[in-house]
């Protein structure tokens, strides 16, 4: 058990500068997710932590330690690699026994430890099995186990379920964070699926091009995005952006484009710059894009361009002047493609970003 | 030609065919008598047996000691190649010291330069060292030409070991000696099996340095005694070369045939998981 922290840590190969500066913390027992597109820096951010990477800049502290230098069979760690990396030579048994004969443990404690892993995570009867002779979630929990056995302070995991089939992914999502309750060891996990990373976290950090974008609960981000790329980021399908000008109407304030004008509500309103030169990227997420009626205001009409059916919902593309909305709605609102429609928002939820930095307003 | 008989078997057969008619004409001339050897209805055919070269062989000549010489060269020639070998390729693909890469291409290159080049060097050595006429000598000598070889084969083979297997070894505990000899050799082996055998088969059938370099029959090799003393001037005791060369390959082939699986999957440098 132990909490980890990194400060301003960098990783340069080269004048490539992978990732920059990042300093983040990690209580113990929680369990982080590091989310990002590829190639943001996420998966080294987790190699340095394992020592797998040297550190350019920064430290690294696993609990009061700085282990910058320390080698990984020394960080007391635990990595569960994408591909599994089992050793094809040898039987699960020996594969999670492994790291405990290293450490000189005596037979019977390594014994009990192994079965007990094993019958935790449903593979006690594959002990004997070579790697190649499981499947792809057997070998998934093969490794977790090897991981397991260890006890270690930190787990550190790198798309694990990424070469699993899409339902068993989903299963095995549920599985890791009931066995992160069960073993409470804090987790580093590193995903570009969004969905993982919001079903799994504690707390999630989305990272692009090398440096942390934002820290938070998955709650938090999902409704408090801090800026544009965190807003397209997370949630599925993405938020929709539109490029507006404000306009000053008296004392409200609209944002308008093409048929699209949409009142900004006074609590919002002022956490605009009053400096900016009247041009903001509007956001709004698809569930928050709703069919006007009496009750509501009208902020947009448009025409219906596709409808996705998903069985207990829809997404209608929605064609508004020269863009695209998507907008999320309940199986049974009548919505057919070629239909000209209203559209409100709920504007309570609006999001708008800096058409340049992309910082949210709100 | 839609069967798989005619278009895979066939073309195959007449390959094998091709392959092992040496092999046979090999055989039959070991086992005929002198004088059908050149005159006789069907050279295909035996109609007379004999073991009278078989015999003379072992008997006339010191096949048997040309037989173990070159057993002992090869065997040591192989082990201390791959052993070699191994540990060079690994430490360039694994460790990424720096100018790996240039090493690596530089023993390819090394690979490339013919051993009739390398002969007089090589003997100038030899004899400073005073190893000339020494059997074991043709071990290191060996070496020189085989360790590039095996080096380069077992590179390309190394190369396909996923790195993540060294990494997850690191980080259960293993030491840099413990993941080279514990997880990655296991996981090697059809690339090291396949390059004992090319170790093996390029030091049975060398020529040119046990010739020069063995000048008393009692260090020579099959191949070179077999040639200095069946062959006299312009007479070929063809019998007696035949049998020793039909013995002669019993090794080699023995090798594949035990061996041939580990062969295919080093040459195609493939790891199935």
């Amino acid at each position: 058990m132990a909490a980890v922290r990194l400060e301003s840590v960098s990783k340069r190969f080269g004048k490539n500068v992978v990732v920059e500066a990042i300093t983040m913390e990690i209580p113990d027992r929680e369990f982080l997710v590091l989310v990002g597109p590829s190639g943001c820096g996420k998966t080294t951010t987790l190699r340095m932590i394992a020592g797998l990477e040297t550190v350019s800049d920064g430290k690294i502290y696993i609990g009061e330690r700085v282990v910058n230098d320390v080698e990984p069979r020394d960080r007391n760690i635990a990595m569960v690699f994408q591909n599994y990396a089992l050793y094809p030579h040898m039987n699960v048994y020996d594969n999670m026994a492994f790291s405990l004969q290293l450490r000189g443990m005596p037979r019977a404690e390594v014994d009990k430890r192994v079965k007990t892993a094993a019958e935790v995570l449903g593979i006690g009867h594959l002990l004997e099995r070579k790697p190649k002779e499981m499947s792809g979630g057997q070998r998934q929990r093969a490794a977790l186990g090897r991981a397991m056995v260890r006890d270690p302070d930190v787990f550190l995991m790198d798309e694990p379920l990424s070469n699993l089939d899409a339902k068993l992914r989903v299963q095995m999502r549920v599985e890791l964070v009931q066995l992160h309750r069960r073993v409470n060891t804090t987790t580093v996990y590193v995903t570009h699926d969004q969905i993982e990373a919001m079903t799994m976290g504690d707390r999630i950090v989305v990272m692009n091009e090398g440096a942390v974008q934002q820290i938070a609960t998955p709650k938090e981000l999902y409704d408090r995005p801090v800026n544009r790329f965190v807003a397209g980021f997370i949630g599925s399908p993405p938020m929709n952006f539109v490029s507006a000008s404000l306009v000053r109407e008296g004392d409200r304030v609209y944002a308008q484009r093409d048929d699209l004008k949409t009142l900004i509500p006074a609590a919002l309103a002022v956490k605009l710059p009053t400096a900016s030169r009247g041009e903001i990227v509007l956001g709004m997420r698809p569930e928050d894009v709703r069919v006007a009626n009496a009750t509501t205001p009208q902020s947009a009409s448009g025409r219906v361009d596709l409808v996705e059916q998903l069985g207990s919902e829809q997404i209608g593309v929605i064609a508004v002047g020269s863009q695209n909305l998507l907008m999320r709605t309940s199986a049974d609102t009548p919505l057919a493609a070629g239909d000209g429609i209203a559209l409100s928002f709920n504007d309570a939820k609006l999001h708008a970003f800096d058409p340049d930095s992309g910082v949210a307003y709100f | 030609m839609r069967s798989p008989a005619l278009r895979i078997y066939f073309p195959l057969a007449l390959y094998a065919l091709f392959l092992l008619f040496p092999f046979y004409w090999m055989l039959i001339t070991a086992f005929k008598q002198n004088q059908e050897l050149l005159n006789t209805p069907d050279p295909l055919l035996i109609y007379h047996w004999t073991f009278a070269h078989i015999v003379g062989l072992f008997t006339g000549t010191a096949y048997l000691q040309w037989f173990a010489n070159t057993l002992i060269v090869s065997l040591g020639a192989t082990l201390l190649s791959v052993a070699i070998s191994y540990l060079t390729a690994y430490a360039i693909i694994r460790l990424r010291f720096p100018g790996s890469q240039m090493f690596g291409t530089a023993i390819f290159l090394a690979y490339i330069v013919p051993p009739s080049i390398l002969f007089i060097p090589l003997a100038e050595i030899l004899i400073r060292l005073q190893w000339f006429d020494k059997l074991w000598a043709l071990i290191p000598i060996y070496a020189t030409f085989i360790v590039p070889f095996c080096t380069w084969v077992l590179i390309g083979f190394l190369r396909s070991v996923p790195r993540e297997l060294e990494e997850a070894a690191r980080v259960d505990g293993a030491s840099n000696l413990l993941i080279m000899f514990r997880i990655i050799f296991p996981i090697a082996v059809p690339g090291v099996i396949t390059s004992a055998i090319f170790a093996f088969t390029l030091s049975w059938n060398e020529y040119l340095y046990a010739l020069v370099y063995m000048s008393s029959s009692f260090n020579k090799t099959v191949s070179v005694g077999m040639t200095s003393e069946l062959i006299s001037g312009d007479v070929f005791q063809w019998g007696q070369l035949m049998a020793g060369a039909l013995i002669g390959i019993i090794p080699a082939l023995l090798a594949y045939f035990f061996l041939a699986e580990y062969y295919v999957a080093g040459m195609s440098g493939s790891l199935k998981d």
